[in-house]
């Protein structure tokens, strides 16, 4: 055995949060690659003439997404809300703060099902409609991630481990990155259409 | 907690009993032992055990499709089968055999050589292992079933899909747990400059992973619900192969071989004794491998059309743009890499067993990438043909070369014993033959136009039935290398001669710990101030004996 010499305790290397960033990274690439095959599709059904994709009958509720859109936008305030209030050890403040990165998490899982009720597709219905529901449904399913993130992170918290702030930093840039993809969702599934 | 602190309590300990400190005795305490351990030696262990398990049985298959195309107009499979079997061998040699064989040893080695205690997110690393073996068995089940790509039963078709799709979930799960080990349980003083060359190579190929599989989940998650609602947006089930072959062909296949190149550097320098020269060109070497991430990323193959020359500079370079990043930049990564490794070798190395599995291996992929690089130009008028499918098999059995290699090079460190150089040399010499024999002739074939995944193809101007015959006989001595190191390598770990902490006379940390390394690795957490830390203790023996 040879002699090297002895360190003391490093310190810790938030390793939840670089495993959050690159979990993140590879739902980015997920998440892209279907974007990128609806658009695909889209392009390809358009170029035919007198080609449809999405059907005349479907209409895409604008209010519910513009919504949901918004939603995103207080989503990152209060998760970062949450790490402000976690490295001040305000319990109250990160409780509140998770708890409406919640409630709006919920909020825009309702959207969704109201979107999914108002447009009234079916899923074998046509290219469109199974390009929709796979691409909104990985978003959905990315989502629902996110609220049991947000649930873990607050037993943690504020089950009495408050020096473990890193997992407020990762819950955070999680709802970020949903907050990037819905951006990109929104506006290629529902603005382009 | 990270898991280089001093004391670990759960994750990446091994199942002791809590009082007396003594392994709990019995078969099934053993078996629980195995199935909830979260020990990463045991993970990796798994991983290498299993893939080695299939390579066998792929190796077959690749004997009976080689027999089968010895006569294009004689049939001895069920010609309906054929593009099943394929997809098959196809699917389960490069995801059944070399990504997770790659993932194994890197789980095994990675925290070691970083001096960390244990892996991050063990549990993630075991869930992936089932995730990825109970994947890989229902793939090849319902493949078996009349189902997979081009499969007949609808509900089989499915379950291959699905199946796929929790493979291809496990092994992000074991890459994603490899990439933030080495990038958050370094030991103290270990920048990522220092990292060694292996946990670097381990490290690219990770990220790698984690980016280009999820596009490849994306794909299966679309085709099943596709199948599922009888639209035939994506083919129908004929259809299946062509979406799922970007991600098991040329160049995507090139990412899997990224740690074979960590090996060669990490074992000439063990070799020579002496640090390695230009050592961060060859870290950026590894990166260029790595960059066939891309084709696995944007599920593009992309190739020089025939009339490039005549094209327009902006057409030109839109075809130019794109094979440069996915066909010759890893190429070139590749041969930086040669480089820095003949650099080293000029230090006259030591002939070590290891060194030659991993020489020979690289320089199979590396055969396997030209060949790669002339498939996708035009005018060589390959596209289609089994060439691709040769320059497939040099990289896949190259890299299979390598990583026996290292098990040969770590062994002692897992099992505390040596397989003897005389007598595991020979298997690198019939691994390399069996490579040869198994690619090479398809290469020739490919320019005679003998098509590729099929075993009907039209009468060509050749001895299409001696390129046929080679490489059936190319996969049969694949398969025997492999029977005859895993029955060295039980024989060898069991009853062979014991091994001192450091057989090589080794450069990095997981040297430095006793063999075989204790469930928690290290005593202590140590301090480094080199690439090289144990050569800084023995320069005299080292630097000085060259």
């Amino acid at each position: 055995m040879y002699a090297l010499p002895a360190a003391p305790p490093p310190a810790p290397r938030r390793q939840l949060f670089v495993g959050t960033a690159l979990a993140c990274a590879a739902a980015t690439t997920f998440f892209g690659g279907l974007i990128a095959l609806f658009v695909r599709f889209r392009q390809e059904a358009l170029s035919v003439t007198e080609g449809e994709w999405k059907p005349a009958a479907a209409k895409v509720p604008e209010v519910p997404t513009n919504v949901m859109l918004l939603a995103f936008l207080f989503i990152g305030i209060f998760a970062q809300w949450a790490v402000y209030a976690a490295r001040r050890q305000h319990k109250g403040g990160t409780a509140l703060a998770l708890g409406l990165v919640a409630l709006l998490g919920i909020a825009v899982l309702n959207s969704q099902a109201f979107v999914y009720r108002q447009m009234g597709l079916g899923l074998g219905d046509g290219t469109y409609q199974t390009m929709f529901y796979v691409v909104t449904g990985a978003f959905v399913a990315l989502l629902i991630a996110g609220l049991v993130f947000t649930v873990v992170a607050a037993f943690r918290y504020l089950g009495g481990r408050t020096s473990e702030r890193e997992i407020i930093s990762a819950h955070a840039m999680y709802w970020y990155f949903l907050s990037a993809m819905y951006v990109v969702l929104w506006f290629v599934v529902y603005v382009t259409k | 907690m990270t898991t280089i602190d001093p004391h670990v309590t759960g994750a990446g300990v091994d199942h002791v009993d809590a009082h007396s400190g003594e392994r709990a005795d019995g078969l099934l305490a053993s078996v629980a032992d195995w199935i909830t351990t979260t020990d990463h030696k045991k993970i990796g262990r798994l991983f290498i055990g299993s893939s080695l398990l299939l390579l066998l049985g792929v190796a077959a298959l690749g004997v009976l499709l080689g027999i089968e195309r010895i006569d294009a107009t004689d049939a001895m499979l069920d010609a309906g089968a054929m593009p099943q079997l394929f997809s098959l061998y196809r699917l389960v040699l490069t995801f059944g055999v070399v990504v997770p064989f790659g993932l194994g040893l890197a789980l095994t080695i990675v925290p070691l050589q970083l001096g960390a205690r244990s892996l991050a997110f063990p549990r993630l690393a075991a869930a992936g292992f089932w995730a990825w073996l109970l994947g890989t068995g229902m793939v090849i089940g319902s493949i078996v079933a009349n189902g997979g790509p081009g499969g007949g039963d609808e509900h089989m078709v499915q379950l291959f899909l699905v199946s796929m799709a929790l493979a291809v979930v496990g092994l992000v799960a074991a890459a994603g747990s490899i990439a933030v080990s080495v990038l958050t349980t370094r030991a103290p003083g270990m920048n990522m400059r220092r990292v060694p060359l292996f946990s670097w190579s381990a490290l690219v190929y990770a990220l790698g992973l984690l980016l280009a599989l999820p596009v490849l989940f994306g794909v299966l998650v679309l085709l099943f619900v596709d199948h599922r609602n009888g639209r035939s947006t994506f083919g129908g089930n004929v259809g299946i192969a062509g979406w799922l072959r970007v991600s098991a062909s040329q160049p995507a296949t090139v990412l899997y071989a990224v740690p074979v190149f960590g090996l060669l550097l990490e074992t000439v320098a063990t070799a020579t004794r002496k640090r390695l020269p230009m050592r961060g060109v060859g870290l950026i070497g590894i990166g260029l491998v790595g960059t066939a991430l891309f084709a696995g990323v944007a599920q593009v193959d992309a190739g020089l059309s025939r009339d490039l020359i005549d094209l327009e500079l902006g057409d030109a370079l839109r075809e130019i743009v794109p094979y440069a990043v996915l066909n010759a930049l890893p190429l070139l990564g590749g041969v930086v890499v040669l480089l820095v490794f003949l650099l080293a070798a000029a230090g006259r190395p030591r002939i070590q067993s290891p060194l030659l599995f991993s020489f020979f291996g690289a320089g199979m992929v590396l055969v396997g990438l030209l060949g790669n690089a002339v498939y996708h130009v035009g005018d060589a008028q390959l596209a289609g043909t089994v060439f691709e499918e040769g320059a497939w098999i040099y990289v896949s059995y190259g890299t299979v070369i390598a990583l026996l290699g290292g098990v040969v090079y770590w062994g002692p460190k897992i099992w505390g014993r040596s397989i003897a150089d005389k007598k595991v040399l020979p298997l690198a010499l019939l691994g390399v033959l069996a490579t040869i024999l198994a690619s090479l002739p398809y290469y020739i074939a490919g320019f005679a136009d003998q098509l590729g995944d099929t075993a009907a193809y039209p009468d060509y101007s050749g001895p299409s039935e001696l390129w046929n015959t080679l490489v059936a006989v190319g996969h049969g001595l694949m398969a025997l290398t492999v029977l005859a190191f895993v029955g060295l390598a039980v024989q060898s770990f069991t009853k062979g001669e014991r091994a001192g902490d450091d057989p090589w006379d080794g450069q990095t940390l997981e040297w430095a710990t006793s063999s075989p390394a204790p469930a928690d690795n290290f005593a202590d957490v140590h301090v480094i101030s080199s690439a090289e830390p144990l050569l800084d203790l023995k320069p005299a023996r080292s630097e000085g004996a060259a």
